[in-house]
């Protein structure tokens, strides 16, 4: 038999030399990089781990990893929280179920950005006059200029957007309850918190781990909603890893030094991923 | 089948909590049609006189219509080669899979999701300026091939289920490995064909930074842009900010309205396959 290559290498080659050009190779260049002093123009040479050292000095890196962790988990829980509600009732024996199911995934589709410019002038113009109107001192100036509660209004964005999707998992995930279960606990008198603790959580759970697995992934590289609301401000309170090594790779010349800052930035995210998968997915079994 | 008394106290409650999402777009909606004096009377308030003199304006210095043009542009060609093209990638794969160097490259695709675009971002830049691609169909090759990553792992799952004996069958009559495909299994993929548009289809159109880092022509900008370089330099006219925003926001809505249960179950499907 002659060994010709199969009709499948024909399908399979263009993308994977597309996908080795430009999302592989730039991957590799961006490693390379990050042990050079390349401003993204101009000469260079290596520096070796100079790069990886100085991240774990710079005040602007570290406050951007402490600003995206606490955006992160705090986002990630209430998302998780606010979603099972929703989900929860909209499984329930309910009129106007589809529209309310509409309504409720409707921000899933909306452009992140643009939402983001419309809460802007909610939290900048319309909260701080409401506010002086209604005598709430505390609330009369916006909340987006403070460096200290700028994160809240992201947040509140992030969840209002995030909430869709995950609601709409959760939801997935309780259709495939069997109703029986339920008629039979009624049987046995169990309370709706015993009902919920003993039956519906553990036969969601594979759809917890995925809510808080991408949900935290997600909100990791958060960059929209900061563009929209604050552009990382006040001064660099708000100021996400994504959107630091954006800024400052780009126009700060920084390029090498960013790159370094995106590779452990990679590193961070694969290991938080793969570490919620194998603690959430103990839990699922354990139950 | 439920059975069983509405339950009217969750109903209400769920009515209530639309009032979360629905606030937003009111301020959006009537802020759009009112002078900024009539704003400033009351930003809640319905317009005494809806005028659309917002939207005039706002056209004009977005220029909407331009911007519309490109989003469209850009949606639809990702939306069409990504379907046609990742789906073949995935059944070569699929096929194969009993093969390491297939099963090799499948990992190589899939382990690529949790590569986060930061660090491509940089490399990327520069790479599609040397070749010459700042532009929309650079912009529309990159989601295409970024695509693959996770829609060679949804179609390779849906193309395990399709049995074998159909394309033999065919083979056997005279048809080629290619006429297989789109004779026999891409008709065969429709409803994975319409999960991966409607997600690719969101993707491409909601997108801000790829499009911010790769299309430098201001007039290639797609919507989401032209309403960031507006927001920045217009920021003082709220009323003429939030007309430009309804009208980028807009499309979306209507398609949503009409295709509601399509694009739920669409991006439901492909969220639990991930």
């Amino acid at each position: 038999m002659k060994k010709k290559p199969s009709v499948y290498v024909w399908m399979l080659l263009p993308a994977v030399i597309l996908f080795f050009s430009f999302h592989t190779l730039p991957v590799l260049q961006g490693i390379f990089y990050s042990f050079t002093n390349f401003r993204g123009y101009g000469v260079w040479e290596f520096v070796g781990l100079d790069n990886y050292i100085r991240i774990f000095n710079d005040r602007n890196a570290l406050n951007a990893y402490g600003f995206t962790f606490q955006f992160a988990i705090v986002s990630t829980i209430l998302v998780n929280i606010i979603s099972l509600v929703i989900a929860l009732g909209l499984n329930a024996k309910i009129k106007f179920h589809k529209t309310l199911r509409g309504i409720y995934f409707m921000p899933n589709i909306l452009s992140i950005l643009i939402v983001g410019f419309i809460f802007n002038y909610i939290f900048s113009i319309f909260i701080p006059e409401i506010a002086e109107n209604t005598g709430l001192t505390g609330l009369t100036t916006s909340i987006l200029g403070s460096p200290d509660h700028a994160w809240i209004a992201i947040v509140i964005v992030a969840v209002w957007q995030a909430a869709a999707f995950n609601t709409i998992l959760y939801l997935a995930g309780l259709a495939t309850i069997p109703q029986d279960l339920y008629e039979a606990s009624a049987l046995d008198g169990a309370s709706k918190w015993q009902e919920f603790w003993k039956i519906t959580f553990p036969l969601i759970a594979p759809f917890f781990t995925i809510n808080m697995v991408l949900a935290m992934k997600n909100f990791l590289m958060v960059f929209d909603h900061i563009v929209a609301l604050t552009g990382g401000g006040p001064g660099r309170a708000t100021q996400s890893i994504s959107l630091l090594i954006y800024q400052d790779g780009f126009a700060g010349g920084q390029f090498a030094y960013q790159s370094a800052n995106a590779v452990i930035y990679f590193v961070v995210i694969v290991t938080i991923s793969v570490f919620q998968i194998r603690i959430l997915q103990k839990r699922e079994v354990q139950l | 089948m439920k059975i069983g008394k509405t339950n009217w106290p969750v109903t209400l409650l769920l009515i209530a909590g639309t009032i979360l999402i629905l606030f937003p777009l009111y301020i959006t909606v009537v802020n759009a049609f009112k002078t900024p004096a009539e704003t400033a009377e009351s930003i809640l308030a319905l317009p005494v006189e809806w005028t659309f003199n917002n939207f005039t304006t706002a056209i004009e210095m977005t220029n909407f219509f331009n911007a519309f043009g490109n989003s469209f542009y850009i949606t639809i060609v990702t939306v069409v080669f990504t379907v046609l093209t990742n789906s073949l990638v995935a059944y070569a794969i699929a096929r194969n899979m009993h093969k390491k160097a297939y099963k090799f490259l499948f990992y190589y695709l899939v382990s690529a999701m949790f590569v986060p675009f930061p660090i491509i971002m940089l490399p990327i830049v520069n790479q599609m300026s040397s070749i010459g691609l700042m532009n929309q169909n650079g912009l529309i090759l990159l989601y295409i091939v970024y695509g693959l990553s996770f829609n060679v792992f949804l179609y390779v799952g849906y193309i395990k289920t399709i049995p074998k004996e159909l394309e033999e069958a065919a083979i056997v009559d005279g048809c080629t490995r290619w006429g297989v495909f789109w004779r026999i299994i891409f008709p065969m993929l429709s409803p994975i064909n319409a999960t991966v548009g409607i997600l690719t289809a969101l993707w491409a159109w909601n997108d801000f930074l790829l499009p911010l880092v790769i299309l430098s022509d201001r007039g290639d900008h797609t919507l989401p842009l032209v309403q960031y370089v507006f927001q920045s330099q217009f920021a003082t006219n709220y009323n003429l900010a939030f007309s430009s925003y309804l009208m980028a926001l807009l499309p979306m809505l209507v398609l949503y309205l009409f295709l509601q249960k399509w694009i739920i179950s669409g991006v439901t499907q492909g969220a639990i396959k991930s």
